[in-house]
């Protein structure tokens, strides 16, 4: 209904009918029944994406073509780009799906960052109070607590507004920032490695304070626990009575309510296990990669998952495949540096990508007619 | 010459998508006549209403005003052809006044001080008086009664210098009262030369009102005649395509216990407005009770109350004898209370979600339909099949988004879900609102036989004939409170739209 009087409203103007009747005009009509876009709005996205940064790259004297072919040789065309690659999925597609879980149900979660350092601030606190756990203690609780913390941050967003109706979007935002400047504070205080020359970061966690490698490349165990957390958010929205709940919450609140579904109490869950995967990713990158807490942990992992998912459509392959190229064009945007161009080339796309994909979004339902 | 209709409408059709809201309709009105376009929801009046207003383009065919052909592209251009269209709901700004409302759209002068306003109301009082419509302009619009705000919308579109006045539905939200001093006003803009077409698909208007009528059913215009030409039963054949097969007919069945017991309910909606006051009333086995009155007159707030969807600060609910101790759903569906709310997209369904989802919606826990966390998929797949074919709706497949659905389909599917989990008391807000004659009647045959299994049934419904036709009691609401009650015996139409309007008095007057 909506949509037809939204039509109305769009009716483009091309001045009075009786004083230029000849005048061809378009009209722009909202197709009222069809929600949602077309499955390859996503791929055209990313191509208009493309297709603008060019002009942005020209315009720095580089010849765009080599840029993207640098890029794409970069992150994907050599055993260590792909490994880098994916290295860098891990962290993005566990926050991915994180906030996925919470926009299913229309909880617009932008902390995934916060909730993301908040993880690997508490898997860190393990290696400082409890240096000498083994391995089978050390990391099974650095996860757990990594976990714990992701979550509770994300509790910090829910709460207030589950009882006091306090707009997520602000809280989960400006509590990135204070969890940015709580991993300052351990980083350049307390938790600072004494034998590191001033730099701002936790002394080197030990080898069985370490998520295990695969092989000798950098990546590690946290795949594991990404695709785990893949299946697990694929299985619990298809299959299970939880999902359901949630899915009926997305679709309409007020029918999951008089469905006897208490709204607040799932958002508390929804956010719980939103934050947690965020907090999983923390825990995996300090563990995994970077093998200590430092200054910049996080090069935005927790806002690049806003985009991944979105690309996604929060579906579940697709947040693999989205995470992959995103991871790449993070790998990517490394290598351009060669051709003097700045590392920022790749969040430019980025930001481009996601602009395209929300206007593709906005416009999927649009119809573009001849009016005689 | 002959002279030229004020509206002519020559092959007009109108898709939607793959709908067809208008097939080849033609339709003339006369200058200075009453003209009314009957037919059922969903039949197509308001979509060709809003054509004439700018809303909807024709996909193709030709509008005429007054023998020239035009091309209504935007509401401005309907009104710049002296067409004004009063709509079903009102297009008021409720935080100002009437005064204010009626120059919302008023682009003549930039500054606008005390002079120029006192010389507006002057042309405001000039034209409701004219038109004998009483109309307080220096009252905020959220503080008049539904028939004062309608009459600010007829008197907008007077000022604003119509000469052919659409009014889609316009009886819709009024009393009977009210529909009078409506008719009262269309006779006096007949007399000034007005020309005015009204929707509606009340015969009993459409007799009492009209000069000419023109019946639509299903996008097509089936006839156009005089009213002094035709009889109500003749209509009636007309709109809903065959003879009313003399409606069902409840059996007469002995009530036997109490299923709800409901006494002193006290609820208040927002604000500390006081929406349900001290309200008792029982639902027996095999009865149904059928509440009437006007919108807004606490009946919303009961149905919600009932499903367990509001609190309330006083008075005891009783199901099945048990006391409910504060307002839960789950309480509500556990203890067997099933309920078709008012607007079943807003509430009562999940657009977006497949036909099994929708049915799972109240029975998910239940072990049949879930173990261990998890749904039971091709159980219920297989379940949700069976009702679609038993409650006979009509969609592509299981997993197509109910909101595709029909208005009709969407509701069949509510009550599958609803009827066959066996309640013990329906609650029925408006079930047949927007369906039409066919698809009402299966909700009817519906209630009916949840009636003959023994169940109770509280039918609240603003469509009198139907509360009149099903219910075994009826109860008028108005201001929160049971104004009235009469056993199906001695229901008398005029008694029940005298306490709808609130006027008891009068109606126990009468009664004695």
């Amino acid at each position: 209904m909506n949509g037809k009087a939204a039509a109305a409203g769009m009716e483009a103007e091309a001045g009075g009918a009786r004083r230029r009747p000849s005048f061809p005009r378009l009209r722009i009509e909202i197709d009222p029944v069809r929600t949602g876009s077309p499955w390859w709005v996503p791929i055209a996205a990313v191509a208009a994406a493309l297709a603008v940064c060019a002009i942005f790259i020209a315009a720095n004297g580089v010849d765009p073509l080599a840029v993207y072919k640098k890029m794409l040789t970069g992150a994907f065309g050599t055993r260590f780009g792909i490994t880098e690659t994916l290295v860098k999925t891990i962290p993005l597609l566990l926050c991915a799906i994180g906030v996925s879980i919470a926009y299913r149900i229309s909880f617009w979660n932008i902390g995934a960052e916060g909730q993301f350092l908040a993880g690997a601030m508490a898997a860190t606190a393990v290696t400082i109070y409890l240096p000498d756990l083994p391995a089978y203690a050390a990391l099974p609780l650095m996860t757990a607590l990594g976990i714990v913390a992701g979550g509770l941050w994300g509790l910090l967003t829910a709460v207030p507004r589950a009882y006091f109706q306090v707009n997520e979007l602000i809280s989960s935002l400006m509590l990135n920032y204070v969890a940015m400047l709580l991993l300052d504070y351990f980083v350049f205080g307390p938790w600072r490695d004494p034998g590191g020359l001033n730099f701002p970061g936790s002394p080197m966690f030990t080898a069985e304070q370490s998520l295990p490698a695969f092989g000798r490349t950098r990546l590690h165990f946290g795949l594991v626990f990404a695709l785990a957390a893949v299946l697990l958010y694929a299985f619990t929205f298809r299959y299970t009575r939880w999902g359901y709940e949630l899915r009926l919450i997305g679709s309409n609140p007020e029918a999951a309510r008089s469905a006897g579904i208490n709204l607040n109490r799932q958002l508390l869950f929804v956010m719980l296990a939103s934050g947690g995967l965020a907090g999983l990713a923390g825990m995996a990158e300090v563990s995994g990669v970077a093998h200590r807490l430092m200054y910049g942990i996080s090069p935005g992992y927790g806002y690049t998952a806003i985009i991944v998912a979105w690309i996604a459509r929060l579906h579940p392959l697709g947040l693999v495949i989205s995470a992959f190229l995103f991871g790449g064009l993070i790998v990517g945007g490394y290598s351009v540096q060669t051709l003097g161009l700045p590392s920022a080339t790749s969040e430019m796309l980025q930001g481009a990508v996601l602009f395209f994909v929300i206007a593709g979004a906005a416009l999927g339902r649009v119809r573009i007619r001849r009016v005689k | 010459m002959k002279e030229p209709y004020a509206v002519e409408m020559r092959g007009i059709c109108k898709q939607f998508g793959s709908l067809i809201a208008s097939d080849n309709v033609d339709f003339a009105v006369k200058a200075g006549e009453v003209h009314a376009l009957l037919g059922e929801n969903g039949a197509g009046k308001s979509t060709l209403m809003s054509m004439l207003s700018g809303v909807y383009r024709p996909t193709s065919g030709d509008i005429l005003i007054r023998g020239r052909r035009v091309n209504i592209r935007s509401p401005k251009d309907a009104l710049a052809l002296g067409i004004g269209m009063v709509f079903q709901q009102f297009r008021l700004v409720h935080t100002l006044t009437a005064a204010e409302n009626i120059l919302l759209g008023e682009k003549t002068s930039v500054w606008r001080g005390k002079a120029w306003m006192r010389r507006k109301m002057e042309e405001i009082g000039a034209v409701a008086e004219r038109f004998g419509l009483k109309v307080p302009v220096d009252r905020p619009v959220w503080q008049l009664s539904v028939g004062e705000q309608q009459r600010v919308e007829i008197v907008k579109v007077l000022y604003r210098g119509a000469d052919i006045i659409l009014l889609d539905e316009p009886t819709s939200v009024l009393t009977p009262g009210e529909a009078g001093q409506l008719f009262e006003t269309l006779r006096q803009l007949r007399a000034a030369g007005k020309t005015v077409i009204l929707t509606t698909h009340k015969l009993r208007e459409v007799m009492e009102i009209a000069d000419r009528i023109s019946v639509m059913r299903k996008g097509q215009m089936l006839k156009t005649m005089n009213r002094l030409e035709t009889n109500e039963r003749e209509l009636a054949q007309l709109m809903v395509g065959r003879a009313p097969s003399g409606a069902l007919k409840p059996e007469a069945r002995a009530p036997g216990k109490p299923l709800l017991e409901v006494e002193g309910l006290t609820v208040q909606a927002g604000r500390g407005h006081t929406a349900i006051r001290n309200l008792s009333l029982t639902v027996r086995e095999g009865e149904i009770v059928g509440i009437a009155g006007v919108a807004g007159n606490g009946q919303s707030e009961l149905a919600e109350t009932l499903a367990g969807l509001r609190s309330w600060i006083g008075g005891t609910i009783r199901v099945c004898g048990r006391e409910w101790k504060q307002a839960s759903v789950r309480t509500a569906i556990e203890s067997g209370v099933s309920h078709v709310p008012e607007n079943r997209m807003k509430s009562g369904m999940a657009g977006s979600l497949n036909i099994v989802d929708n049915l799972l919606l109240k029975t998910y826990r239940q072990p049949e339909r879930s173990r261990f966390g998890l749904l039971r998929g091709r159980k219920n797949r297989d379940w949700a099949r069976t009702l679609v074919e038993r409650f006979d709706v009509k969609a592509a497949g299981l997993d197509t988004p109910v909101r595709q659905l029909s208005g009709g389909n969407q509701q069949k599917l509510l009550f599958a879900r609803e009827v066959d989990r066996d309640p013990k008391l329906m609650i029925a807000v408006h079930p047949t609102q927007g369906l039409d004659i066919g698809a009402a009647e299966s909700v009817h045959r519906l209630l009916l036989g949840l009636r003959a299994a023994g169940r109770g049934v509280l039918l609240i419904s603003e469509d009198l004939d139907e509360v009149m036709q099903l219910s075994d009691r009826i109860l008028v609401m108005f201001g929160g409170a049971i104004v009235g009650e009469m056993s199906r015996e001695n229901a008398d139409r005029e008694r029940i739209g005298l306490y709808m309007a609130g006027l008891h008095d009068v109606a126990e007057e009468e009664a004695s």
